[in-house]
């Protein structure tokens, strides 16, 4: 195989691995901070996706569509905070496991109410479907960079928020000691609905730009969640650099695993991890 | 789900109306004894998926096994009918409790299912040497006809050798030596890549490229970069549904469309149409196409769209095959179903004058069929010739 | 610490009695349930000794229960007959050592990353039997052979008839759960019920906490594995779901339902689930929803299961233990 195989490989990689991180970034800040394991998580990628797959059906385009799923999935996400997970904040991990799994039952089962059981897809809007002539029949879609690029936007975002921003600092501060912030005086119940929300915002929109490159089924919100937590194990929980170092690690070694080794590929990355963990069982990085 | 499978009454009904209307019956004194078939009513449990990825495919047979009953005079061999639904889901682990509900709890005469291959695997398991008889319409996996045979198990679908091993020969035939393979990585698509091997690489075929992709996911970008960097002849793939129709699109997108000639088998089977011109000149090997301009055909997808307002596909027809199927074996035995070997020697025996065309059924009690060569023109699954000619199924591992 | 009242035993009697004299007069479709049904208590007592008495919540305790069945299915299955006597040591030993493995890696740390870790090496299982080129894939296995139950030459029992196996999983099912009342009474158990409740204590009385979470986590794997064993002869049939992640919730959902900590919750858990799966379909084709919010409404409401409805029955504050350790 030619070496621009293993470099387009490798964009392929870095590419879903853009989107995992925007998928495992919220995870392990609601794991981090509100100590919330929210098994619902992958179910917000899914409601996005969704979300876009109908109102780009009915507005006939893409960009439009995703511009009213996103306060909609934001919607959805703070009702289920303040109408269910709220409640489980103090009892104690199983029984937030136990609720969020309901909660994945439910959402699953709406969606095969709404929108059936076949796959969908969403085309890519015309304006990037375009694609750059890499060799003679090799070519790299002009959709997929876009992805990448406004990953790269809102990594960069979030890292000011954080790292910048009064609200950044109250959210750094509750990652690495929750007492403290309540000590402070800071309104823990606001910073949590933020957070929350922020997470449910980041996975919802990563399910929405993926929709013209991933295709829609029951059940996609589970895959994405169980690989969300493989990055977000290894990143370290509470860590954003971890999930993108993690992000990054599982989306190219995906990838390769994929294309080099078909019959392995999946386990492959649960090796991976079982492997980091025996070198580092508290994660790469330390909280925020 | 369709309009039609909406109105599907649902097990409880079934068993409440069954029994209001045994009752009835009793009072009147007018209930027919068999020898051992007791009871007036006929009764066939269906198992088949009415949620979940494969809910049309189950809708679909059901309701043209109704309308091929129903064109018989709602009776099967002078008897009345009772059917008895239970939703297998896409779940194997299930199966064997609602198998049992339907051999033991509702002691059905004809068991009609499944769509999936494992959950028919594990029903032909279980129905081995017992008296109810079994009918897949659907379900492919070579060990159906082949290590669970038995003369109780009969199959009017296909297998997913004999669908996909005329296709080695055609793409030979083509001019295409070196191909690429992608399907989905589970038992079905493992299946048809193993039969297209079995006739493409001892006719001189070389496989440059063997690529299972994950169940159900709809994501061919990395795999597409190694096709484009291993320029094979053409692509041959076994993938059905919504995701086929991602497949095309994405596989004009990467620039493919009329480079590298896409094979399949079920590729363009009810997906052409929503592919737009992406699906074009796509060739596929398959037991039917809606195009076939045969009488039985031409009728069967009016009956159809009229008794349910969608067109015809092959699940249909193949739902349509098991409601004749039971008809000319009922019919033999004048309804007995106490006489199994006469009836399930009457069914072996049978041909069935099906929508595809003429059928017969092998020792194994799988169809031999005609697999055609089919080319989307237009959006339609063009019959472009006859791949294999009344082409019979091994039946590896078939001892009975 | 394990509370089994006296109405509490009462009751047992009865429904052991009860189960005992049911093939008498059950339709052979109850039978099978009934033994699918203890199939599944086994397998949530075998987690309840994790997660109700040590304390730690696994999302992966499917593993275990795929392996063992999978172990019988794989090096017993394709002949006509095997053994119980060399299958069951062989396939509880492969569920053990399974369980050592994952326990080694996920014992070191606690909370959140316990769950996640069990959840991960457990889907690392389900993708190996699910992509594997050796073990069918998602087709799964077909077990042709029976068990053969001999001393010396002498036949004890018939495993092939319906009503013998479910009397086999009745014995087995009762061995289980004394057996777990036992090491749960003994020393050992005094050790795990302190560290459900606050391991920090028991650490500093000189205890080394993690090797009594591990050899916990370990016996619970080994039960699970047992459970999984009893699957496949019964049904004969087994594919990578039993291994899946939606098993593994599933059978916290059986422990939730029933109780925790109780040892015989799993039970009822096990019934009211399983009635539940067979009676809400009934109901609609998007049952799932309900069996969802029936989940939720007992996890808020009825956090100490179905068995705590009847009021007094036992005292204990279980949820405080999985609090994270920082």
């Amino acid at each position: 195989m030619e070496l621009s195989f293993y470099l387009i490989q490798l964009l392929n990689g870095i590419q879903f691995g853009f989107l995992l991180f925007l998928v495992a970034s919220g995870l392990t800040l609601v794991f981090g901070i509100m100590d919330v394991i929210n098994l619902a998580h992958g179910s917000f990628y899914m409601i996005g996706a969704y979300l876009a797959y109908w109102l780009t059906g009915i507005f006939g385009n893409l960009f439009l569509g995703i511009l009213l799923a996103i306060p909609l999935a934001i919607a959805i996400g703070m009702a289920v905070e303040k109408l269910a997970i709220a409640y489980v904040y103090k009892k104690g991990h199983l029984h937030q496991v136990l609720l969020t799994y309901a909660l994945i039952l439910i959402f699953d089962e709406m969606q095969r109410f709404l929108w059936g059981n076949d796959s969908h897809s969403v085309d890519v809007p015309n304006l990037l479907s375009g694609s750059i002539p890499l060799t003679d029949i090799q070519v790299y879609p002009v959709y997929r960079l876009f992805i990448s690029a406004v990953c790269i936007i809102i990594g960069i975002g979030m890292f000011y928020v954080i790292q910048k921003t009064k609200l950044g600092m109250r959210i750094r501060a509750g990652a690495s000691n929750n007492e403290m912030v309540q000590a402070l005086g800071i309104n823990i119940e606001r910073l949590f609905s933020i957070v929350f929300s922020l997470g449910v915002a980041l996975a919802a929109f990563a399910g929405m730009i993926a929709v013209p490159v991933d295709s829609l089924y029951p059940g996609m919100g589970d895959n994405i969640l169980i690989i969300s937590l493989v990055v977000v194990v290894i990143g370290g929980i509470g860590s954003i650099k971890g999930a993108f170092v993690g992000a990054m690690i599982i989306g190219v070694s995906s990838i390769f695993g994929k294309t080099l080794l078909p019959d392995m590929a999946s386990v492959i990355v649960y090796a991976m991890m079982a492997a980091i963990l025996i070198w580092r069982p508290k994660g790469l990085f330390q909280a925020i | 789900m369709s309009k039609f499978g909406k109105n599907e009454m649902t097990r409880r009904d079934f068993v409440k109306t069954a029994s209001t209307a045994l009752a009835v019956t009793a009072v009147s004194g007018i209930v027919p004894t068999f020898a051992i078939g007791g009871t007036a009513k006929v009764k066939v449990g269906v198992l088949l998926p009415f949620t979940g990825t494969y809910a049309m495919l189950g809708t679909h047979i059901l309701a043209a096994m109704k309308l091929r009953i129903a064109q018989n005079g709602d009776k099967l061999g002078g008897r009345e009918v009772e059917f008895i639904v239970i939703d297998s889901e896409a779940d194997v682990s299930k199966s064997t409790q609602h198998t049992n509900k339907l051999i033991k709890k509702e002691a059905v005469d004809f068991l009609v299912g499944p769509v999936h291959s494992g959950i028919g695997m594990n029903m032909a398991r279980m129905v081995k040497g017992k008296k109810v008889i079994m009918i897949v319409p659907n379900a492919g996996a070579n060990q159906i006809t082949g290590e669970f045979c038995a003369p109780n198990i009969f199959r009017t679908s296909f297998s997913s050798w004999q669908t996909a091993y005329p296709a080695g020969d055609a793409m030979l035939k083509a001019g295409h030596k070196k191909v690429a393979l992608m399907y989905f990585n589970y038992a079905f698509g493992k299946q048809t890549a193993a039969a297209f091997k079995e006739s493409f690489i001892p006719g001189g075929g070389e496989i440059v490229a063997d690529m299972p992709t994950p169940f159900p996911k709809g994501e061919f970008q990395s795999y597409f970069t190694k096709v484009a960097a291993l320029k094979p002849d053409a692509v041959f793939t076994f993938y059905s549904g919504g995701v086929a129709i991602k497949f095309m699109k994405d596989y004009a997108a990467a620039g493919f469309q009329g480079k590298i000639p896409l094979w399949g088998t079920f590729l363009t089977e009810g997906t052409s149409h929503k592919a737009g011109s992406a699906s074009e000149g796509i060739l596929t090997t398959l037991h039917y196409s809606s195009e076939l301009e045969n009488a039985t055909n031409v009728k069967f997808k009016k009956d159809f769209k009229g008794a349910t307002g969608d067109e015809a596909d092959v699940f249909a027809i193949q739902g349509f095959d098991t409601g004749s199927l039971m008809i000319q074996g009922m019919d033999a035995v004048k309804g007995d179903t106490g006489a199994t070997e006469a009836l399930t020697k009457a069914m072996n025996s049978s041909k069935i004058d099906s929508p595809r065309g003429m059928f017969s059924f092998s020792k194994a009690n799988h169809p031999i069929q005609d697999i055609y060569l089919r080319e989307v023109k237009g959006g339609l699954n063009k019959v472009v010739g006859v791949a294999a000619k009344a082409l019979e199924d091994p039946a590896i591992g078939c001892k009975a | 610490m394990l509370k089994i009242t006296k109405p509490v035993w009462v009751f047992l009697f009865f429904a052991l009695g009860l189960t005992l004299a049911f093939p008498l007069f059950g339709e052979p479709f109850y039978i099978e349930l009934l033994t699918n049904i203890m199939i599944i208590a086994i397998f949530a007592m075998s987690l309840d000794l994790l997660v109700g008495f040590t304390g730690l919540v696994s999302l992966g305790h499917a593993a275990f229960f795929g392996i063992g069945a999978y172990c019988l299915a794989i090096f017993f299955g394709q002949s006509d007959q095997f053994s119980l006597w060399a299958a069951l040591p062989v396939c509880l030993t492969g569920a053990a050592l399974a369980a050592v493995i994952i326990g080694l890696i996920s014992i070191r740390t606690s909370g959140v990353y316990f769950i996640m870790l069990t959840l991960a090496f457990a889907q690392m299982f389900y993708y190996f039997f699910f992509e594997s080129k050796h073990f069918n894939g998602d087709d799964g296995i077909f077990m042709l052979a029976k068990p053969e139950v001999k001393l010396g030459s002498l036949q004890l029992m018939d495993l092939g008839n319906e009503v013998t196996f479910y009397y086999f999983t009745l014995g087995i099912m009762v061995a289980v759960f004394l057996f777990l009342i036992m090491i749960i009474r003994a020393p050992f158990g005094q050790v795990i019920t302190g560290i459900c409740v606050n391991e920090q204590r028991v650490r500093s009385l000189g205890y080394a906490t993690q090797r009594y979470k591990f050899v916990s986590f370990v016996i619970a794997g080994t039960l699970a594995g047992l459970a999984g064993f009893l699957e496949a002869a019964h049904s004969g049939f087994i594919t990578p779901s039993y291994l899946s992640w939606h098993e593994s919730g599933a059978i916290l959902v059986v422990l939730i339902l029933g109780g925790l900590g109780t040892l015989y919750g799993p039970i009822i858990g096990a019934v009211v689930l399983v009635l539940l799966e067979d009676f809400l379909p009934d109901l609609t084709d998007h049952w799932k929803v309900l069996l969802g919010g029936i989940i939720i409404l007992i996890v808020l409401f009825l956090p100490n299961g179905v068995s705590s409805l009847s009021g007094k029955l036992f005292r204990r504050k279980i949820f405080t233990a999985s609090k994270p350790q920082r």
